[in-house]
């Protein structure tokens, strides 16, 4: 068998001896076996991103959907009614496909495009090319893993299609609408397949994911030690135990619930009284059961999600400022810190649930001692970035996003670990907010400067710059321009997840505030279509990649031919000497000596992008603010009118704070904003030599 | 390509062989049983969890006092159940044995001891099988419970729909086992080891084989013994 061969060669030898003709017979290679059932990891990496691209759309277009439901209450859309048929009668969608719309955009944006879309492709791709294997440690496995997802994408997708809808009770499918099949529309058939869908989804990460650990822990070439691999493959590595410790413990609650919902099991079910009436013959179990299970998965899932975007930042960071990582050791233990954590901490989504006040205030500590590793990886970022020699390639400006946004998305979370202010903040678009940007949006970053940055080893060929540049600012710009105002709407109370914002008379206020994100929102999700434009015309039709190198990067994954067959390496694998990260002393230098006739306009670019960034960053910042004094002006209008004392007093507490958030947020934000400025060109000089921390970094080599 | 990471000389261990000097499927393995650990700890802890929220809670004692083709009425707590460990332990020692033997690179050891594993297996899953008819007999199955509290008050059905569903699912997990075992079997009897030169696949199937057992002893103490 050729997985053994794989493993039992000493470094070099294996596939390339058992496969060694691929690289120059194609002809040998059918369709099938190229393209469909591959077992070529570059192959099962873009499978995974296409499949995962096909549902950032879904899922986005879903959002879009019922953000015009939320923008436009009022309003009647006739298309909807096409796309829709029943669930949009009139043009207006109903409550049942609203919650169904949600619902689906949750699980599908997490699950299926966060989770497989991001770690399946980039771990596929990226382990066995950045440690020096021919493929890996089992590529059949690897096959299956992906054709797993395949079908639980197929049930997923078939479950919109079912007469009373997919599931609509959220994605973290809280029992009793997850268990009665009676509870909702979308609880009956809709809920049978998003089970059968996540189960497959859960075979699908473990198989890749015990992939994953077995071919970082074992097949990497000569001198490629734990210390010198790249961060993108620590972090990988440290995705797939955090999965494959995680996804089992979801798997028992669905196993429980899928019992529940079909064996008349009591696990997640207790007494219930409609009108005095018992409604159920079931007795003692526990709903909160569910939710201890589900988020023992749920948030180490959200570093899941989260750790391979930040394992590509740092490499795309170093790459294109010209620099060795700051603090690789700190880089490596911060992630290792982050994912213990992930397991102790999952009971901070559920402060509200009558947990033992004494529990929720453990939760807290433990929570917020997650700000520590995250904010070591957030200051070696921005120390990298200090003073190098930064190219702004497509995935360096995403980089940099990402950078920004979990910054702003993590300090909300500071906020929101607090059991005590948790009490207020649960449930409320606040948390929408800081979700959204610290892993929706960070995450969806890192996987476009994926994507960027490794496209010409992908397909042999570049994506236009220019419709990058305009693809990124928009994003980023809209990015910032949805979710900011969300904390405004959060602090004021809004709840998430109801359908009509309108009818509730503290929520009307914000009625304008709904619009403009609505409008932002569908103006970023046709600015993906840029990328999705830009992506498929360049796997055909990009200008061709020429130079084996195209960064001068130092990771492995440069060594191999542009086009890698299956085996990457055309003869020997490549015998590793040095840590990834061993650019020049200094980095102006070796910048300078590679591309002298670039420079000046990448200097010029350098200007440029930094005038844009401010502007859009002020943009967005006087449009929360006017929308501030829009809503107190408002406030104090209506309460003079009905003379309102109880609503008025609360009110003005409610503003005084978004006033305190306003403050403090921006003030973080436009600190690292300053940081990126002079950390851009070198232009803020402190006393601290850059080649002395280059020179302690020699040591580590 | 100045920058490159590598060249062609120059002698510096780091990778090459796997730092754990085991092969990659042991490290799948492994990594798999720490996740299936998990699966088993949420049941458990799940089943923890509503035993100790539940008022009063059937005697195992009572519910596990039958024997196969014994009188009615007649009194064995847990004596049946013992059988059935016993079987299961006794057939991780003949794994052991197997194991031993294949890194002896005999395949007559190999081979026997495999055999009687898969007997221990079937006779295990015989046994539960038994048991379950018997309990269903008794009107127990998942969403009915017909044993009563230390008090004489009906129980929490609970009792028995975590009952069925945890050693259901250990049952699985053993019946999962004795197939891998029955593939390594044939596999042996066909020299496929032999042409390797390793009996490593056998090595995989124990891990696999002690794990399904030590975590029959987590579910035994707490459906049987507490």
């Amino acid at each position: 068998m050729s997985n053994e061969a794989v493993l039992h060669a000493p470094a070099g030898a294996g596939l390339h001896d058992a496969h060694g003709d691929h690289h120059h017979e194609h002809h040998h290679e059918t369709f099938i076996s190229k393209y469909v059932f591959s077992m070529d990891h570059k192959m099962i990496a873009k499978q995974f991103l296409i499949t995962g691209m096909v549902w950032a759309v879904l899922g986005g277009l879903m959002s879009v959907l019922f953000r015009l439901q939320l923008g436009y209450p009022e309003s009647t859309f006739p298309f909807l009614e096409d796309i829709l048929g029943k669930w949009a009668e009139g043009g207006k969608i109903t409550p049942e496909a609203y919650y169904a719309l949600v619902t689906t955009h949750g699980t599908v944006l997490v699950f299926f495009v966060l989770t497989a879309g991001l770690s399946g492709t980039f771990a596929n791709f990226l382990i066995p090319l950045q440690i020096g294997a021919r493929d890996m440690a089992s590529p059949f496995m690897n096959m299956l893993s992906y054709w797993f997802f395949f079908a639980a994408s197929i049930v997923m997708l078939s479950s919109m299609f079912v007469e009373f809808g997919p599931f609509s009770g959220g994605w973290t499918a809280y029992p009793p609408l997850s268990a009665l099949a009676a509870a909702s529309p979308g609880s009956g058939t809709g809920m049978d397949l998003w089970l059968i869908a996540m189960a497959l989804f859960v075979v699908s990460s473990l198989l890749g994911g015990l992939n994953y650990i077995a071919t970082v822990l074992n097949m990497r070439t000569k001198g490629m030690s734990m210390t010198r691999m790249p961060l993108t493959i620590w972090a990988l590595f440290f995705t797939a135990v955090l999965g494959v410790l995680s996804f089992p413990v979801l798997f028992s609650g669905f196993i429980l619930l899928i019992f529940d919902r079909n064996f008349g099991t009591s696990f997640y079910l207790s007494d219930i009284f409609i009108n005095g009436v018992g409604a159920l013959p079931n007795e003692g179990g526990s709903a909160i059961l569910y939710q201890h299970l589900f988020w023992f998965l749920g948030h180490p899932e959200v570093y899941i999600i989260l750790l391979p975007a930040m394992g590509m930042v740092s490499e795309i960071l170093s790459v294109n400022s010209r620099k060795p990582i700051f603090g690789y050791i700190a880089m490596v233990g911060s992630l290792f810190a982050i994912a213990i954590l992930a397991f102790l901490v999952w009971a901070h989504h559920m402060f509200v649930t009558g947990l033992n006040p004494f529990l929720g205030s453990v939760f807290v500590l433990l929570t917020l001692l997650i700000a520590v590793p995250s904010a070591i990886k957030v200051f070696n970022w921005l120390t990298t970035l200090w003073r190098g020699n930064i190219r702004f390639t497509p995935g360096m400006l995403f980089s940099i996003g990402f950078v920004s946004l979990f910054i702003s998305g993590g300090l909300t979370g500071i906020w929101l670990g607090n059991s005590a202010l948790d009490i207020h903040l649960h449930d409320t678009y606040f948390v929408i907010a800081h979700f959204h940007i610290v892993m929706g949006v960070a995450s969806m970053f890192g996987m476009f400067a994926g994507i960027y940055h490794w496209f010409p080893k992908m397909y042999g060929r570049y994506m236009n710059n220019t419709l990058a540049y305009l693809h990124f600012w928009i994003t980023l710009g809209g990015a910032y321009m949805i979710f900011w105002p969300m904390h405004y709407q959060g602090l004021a109370g809004m709840p998430r997840r109801y359908y009509d914002y309108s009818v509730w008379e503290s929520f009307k206020q914000f009625a304008e505030l709904n619009r403009f994100i609505s409008t932002v929102a569908m103006i970023v999700f046709a600015a993906q279509l840029l990328f999705l434009f830009n992506f498929f015309y360049s796997v055909f039709k990009g200008r061709k990649v020429t130079s084996q190198n195209p960064y001068n990067a130092n990771t492995l994954e440069w060594t191999t031919p542009i086009n890698p067959g299956h085996g990457n390496w055309v003869g020997e694998i490549p015998e590793v000497h040095r840590w990834a990260y061993d650019y020049g002393k200094d980095g102006k230098e070796f910048y300078l000596s590679n591309h002298t006739s670039r420079s000046r306009r990448k200097q010029s670019l350098i200007f440029k992008t930094e005038f844009i960034s401010v502007i859009i960053f002020q943009c967005s910042r006087i449009t929360g603010a006017l929308f501030l004094s829009k809503i107190r002006n408002d406030k104090i209008h209506r309460n003079q009118k009905t003379n309102s004392i109880t609503s008025s007093s609360s009110q003005t507490k409610g503003l005084h704070v978004i006033d305190k958030v306003h403050l403090e947020l921006y003030r973080g934000f436009f600190l690292c904003h300053l940081l990126f400025a002079g950390a851009k060109s070198g232009r803020i000089r402190l006393g601290h030599d850059y080649t002395a921390f280059c020179s302690r970094h020699a040591n580590h080599r | 390509m100045a920058t490159t990471a590598t060249a062609p000389t120059t002698k510096s261990w780091g990778g090459g062989k796997s730092p754990f000097n085991v092969e990659y499927g042991k490290v799948m393995m492994w990594y798999f049983l720490m996740s299936d650990a998990f699966t088993f700890g949420a049941f458990l802890i799940s089943y923890g969890t509503i035993r100790f929220s539940t008022n009063g809670w059937p005697d195992p004692n009572e519910v596990f006092k039958s024997f196969p083709f014994a009188p009615e009425g007649m009194n064995a707590p847990l004596v049946f159940v013992s059988i059935m460990t016993f079987i299961l332990i006794i057939s991780s020692v003949t794994m052991v044995l197997a194991v031993q033997a294949g890194h002896n690179m005999d395949k007559k050891g190999v081979v026997k001891n495999l055999i009687w594993t898969i007997i221990g297996g079937i006779a295990f899953l015989s046994c539960q099988a038994w048991e379950w008819n018997h309990l269903h007999h008794e009107g127990a199955w998942w969403g009915s419970n017909p044993f009563l509290n230390h008090d004489g008050t009906a129980s929490s059905t609970n009792f028995t729909n975590y009952f069925f569903t945890i050693t259901g699912f250990h049952g699985f997990h053993v019946f999962s086992g004795v197939i891998i075992n029955i593939i390594m079997l044939i596999m042996a009897v066909n020299n496929k080891f032999e042409e390797r030169g390793h009996y490593l696949m056998i090595e995989k199937a124990g891990l696999y084989w002690h794990f399904v057992d030590l975590v029959w002893v987590f579910v035994f103490t707490c459906f049987y013994l507490i």
